[in-house]
């Protein structure tokens, strides 16, 4: 039993990481009322700029390389964000076609400077991507340590602790106050005086720098380079995650827990004797059918926040 | 203030050459010439009456996805289905070519019917969660899509063909392949599915100008409630919509598997038919005609794209980022609006 855990928790942790940061952003700017179907995109940036970035300065920076990457990308796709924002919260373009638009668009940059930078489709391996560790102290717990604490990465506790501070900020302090009140009711925002656009953006531009933490994170742990199809789906499942958590950052960081543990047993299953006759494809399917079962109200509601999607124009009602 | 006609022409063109000169930017910072990537992509596109046919070819998909999603947004839903719904379509052609045998006049048809069947099918079930739940139709759509990616891969991997990636091919007698029309446009792969996707814009264009359920999903998407109040049912005209949008897609579906490729491989990730057909009905915005219009601009530019590497050295990916950019600009038609209204008024 205590083997199975073994293989199991690390492996979901590994795989929950780059969801559960994503998932955080994706909260930050659904909760302040944009509709952020561009999280795949902001990914891709985040896993293009940590790949390229890590490539490049290897040699400088040695071992911290990986963390200065996540950094840089985090910072490059906070940047890349703002377009989503300029388009939804400025120019009220539609936030669901914005949003598929950056995809599109992270795609299509990611792939086309790949391809002038290495003169090909993908980028080399990267030659300083994160290694797991034991964490000191903490691996030496008997049966508690060896599950949780040896042979790990420390990016996903860094998810973990991030998923908390993320609550903090939006349910204890007063930006977080105000951030969910524009996600509520903007207009009544407004009257007391919260700039509404200001908030969105700040809110467009944390998703953008936590999708870039998590794309990049991914590319630096999972895939270790950068092509098209480095990203497939993760900011789509980060994006179901959020659903899924009811668009709670605790709530978020336990569905992407749930789904990176789904993804671990669809990877690890057939090790393990219970789940060797489970198809592989139910466990594959089972975040998005459960995503939907969530928000048919079958395993509790999923309410989104109230003016989620509605670009707010001063003065109409 | 000029009036909506004129705007709702001016949009799109204004978007479409915006996205072009931000591309020869692109081009220019990244040290290609523009003149020599627009040239590729002009005779990777029209050059001779091979690529010519493939620019058709790769244009009905086009219109039918980008149908797919405006006929959707007619009655206010967002189908960013289509993608799934494409890959249900295309797997439901693929099998009935592939299992039944039949002459072509039936044969044929049922497989054709089949992809819009299954496309409907996976539509309805984000219609009646939208109808009867509220449960917003883009979460489930996304959803949707990914459960077809998996689920398509792996009947394909244990249902069509025991562990092979490919299906065998369809039998001819339910093919949409021309010898005339590939006779014409020396070899393309051009096939019948073109008078198929024209055939359902002038379809669209029938239900939704010329009939009372038209009237109806339109009235649906304008307001909800003051429909409610005239006695439409919103939430059958809601599935109703989806419906028939999925079927659209799942046609599109069937131009692939039963046209282009007559089989159907194991897939990583999306055609993109689907997130295309986003743009597609953006650009045309939403009306039938416009559909096919942007459809073959997009066919065109994404078929032209193909040359552009060995042309003149630039990446295919730059097509994919000047549509991205067409998206942002015309979604963005607002600040367009507002500065075509500044500029009327600084003329006078």
């Amino acid at each position: 039993m205590i083997e199975i855990l073994q293989s199991v928790i690390p492996t979901a942790l590994f795989y929950s990481a780059p969801l559960i940061l994503t998932a955080l952003g994706g909260v930050f700017s659904e909760r302040s009322g944009v509709v952020n179907i561009g999280l795949e995109g902001l990914m891709v940036m985040g896993a293009f700029v940590g790949i390229v970035f890590n490539l490049t300065f290897s040699d400088v920076l040695g071992a911290w390389t990986p963390w200065v990457s996540i950094l840089v990308a985090m910072v490059v796709s906070a940047i890349f964000s703002i377009i989503h924002a300029v388009a939804s919260v400025s120019f009220h373009a539609s936030q669901v076609v914005s949003g598929v638009a950056i995809n599109m668009l992270a795609l299509g940059i990611g792939v086309y400077l790949t391809k002038q930078w290495y003169g090909k489709g993908q980028t080399d391996m990267v030659a300083q991507p994160f290694y797991t560790t034991d964490i000191p102290l903490l691996s030496k717990i008997p049966v508690i340590g060896s599950i949780f604490f040896q042979g790990i990465y420390i990016t996903s506790y860094l998810a973990i602790i991030l998923a908390f501070v993320a609550w903090f900020v939006l349910y204890k302090t007063p930006f977080g106050l105000r951030l969910r009140a524009v996600g509520e009711h903007p207009m009544a925002a407004d009257t007391n005086g919260i700039n509404v656009s200001r908030m969105r953006y700040i809110a467009v531009i944390l998703s953008g720098a936590l999708g870039g933490l998590g794309g990049s994170v991914f590319a630096l742990t999972i895939a270790s380079n950068f092509s098209h199809s480095t990203i497939v789906g993760q900011g789509f499942m980060a994006l179901a995650a959020v659903i899924f958590g009811k668009w709670h950052p605790l709530g978020a960081m336990g569905a992407a827990l749930f789904f990176g543990f789904a993804q671990s047993l669809s990877v690890i299953g057939s090790n393990i004797p219970l789940l060797q006759d489970v198809p592989q494809i139910f466990l594959l399917i089972a975040p998005y059918v459960l995503t939907i079962l969530a928000l048919a109200g079958f395993i509790g509601r999923a309410d989104a926040p109230r003016a989620n999607g509605e670009p707010y124009i001063k003065g109409s009602r | 203030m000029p009036s909506n006609k004129l705007f709702a022409l001016l949009v799109p063109i204004v978007s479409v050459l915006m996205g072009l000169i931000a591309g020869a930017i692109i081009m220019l910072v990244s040290g290609f010439s523009p003149i020599d990537g627009y040239t590729a992509l002009w005779n990777g596109a029209f050059g001779d009456s091979y690529t010519i046919g493939e620019t058709i070819r790769r244009s009905a998909p086009y219109i039918l996805t980008g149908l797919s999603i405006a006929f959707a947004f007619r009655t206010g839903l967002f189908n960013i289905g289509a993608e799934g719904q494409v890959l249900v379509g295309w797997l439901a052609a693929v099998w009935v070519g592939i299992t039944i045998d039949a002459p072509m006049y039936i044969h044929l048809p049922l497989a054709v019917l089949a992809a819009a069947v299954a496309g409907g099918l996976w539509a309805f079930v984000p219609g009646i969660l939208k109808a009867k739940l509220g449960v917003h139709e883009v979460i489930v759509t996304i959803m949707m899509n990914y459960i077809a990616l998996f689920t398509t891969n792996e009947i394909i991997r244990k249902v069509l063909t025991s562990g092979q990636t490919t299906t065998d091919s369809i039998a001819p007698s339910a093919s949409l392949a021309s010898e005339w029309m590939q006779s014409i446009t020396f070899y393309s792969r051009l096939h019948y599915g073109i008078l198929i996707a024209l055939f359902a814009a002038a379809i669209m264009w029938f239900i939704i100008q010329r009939t009372t359920i038209g009237y109806e999903l339109k009235s649906v998407g304008f307001n909800q409630h003051a429909s409610r109040y005239a006695g439409m049912n919103v939430s059958k005209n809601i599935v109703l919509s989806m419906v028939i949008a999925g079927m659209f897609a799942g046609l599109a579906g069937a131009m692939e598997g039963l046209g282009t490729y007559g089989n159907m491989s194991v897939t990583a990730g999306f055609s993109n038919l689907g997130f295309d057909g986003i743009a597609v009905a953006l650009l045309g915005a939403n009306t039938a005609i416009g559909v096919v219009f942007a459809a073959f601009l997009f066919g065109a530019l994404k078929e032209g794209a193909g040359e552009m590497p060995t042309g003149a050295g630039i990446p295919t990916e730059l097509v994919d980022i000047i549509i991205a950019l067409i998206i942002f600009f015309v979604a963005s038609s607002y600040i367009i609006r507002w500065v075509i209204v500044r500029f009327k008024k600084e003329g006078k």
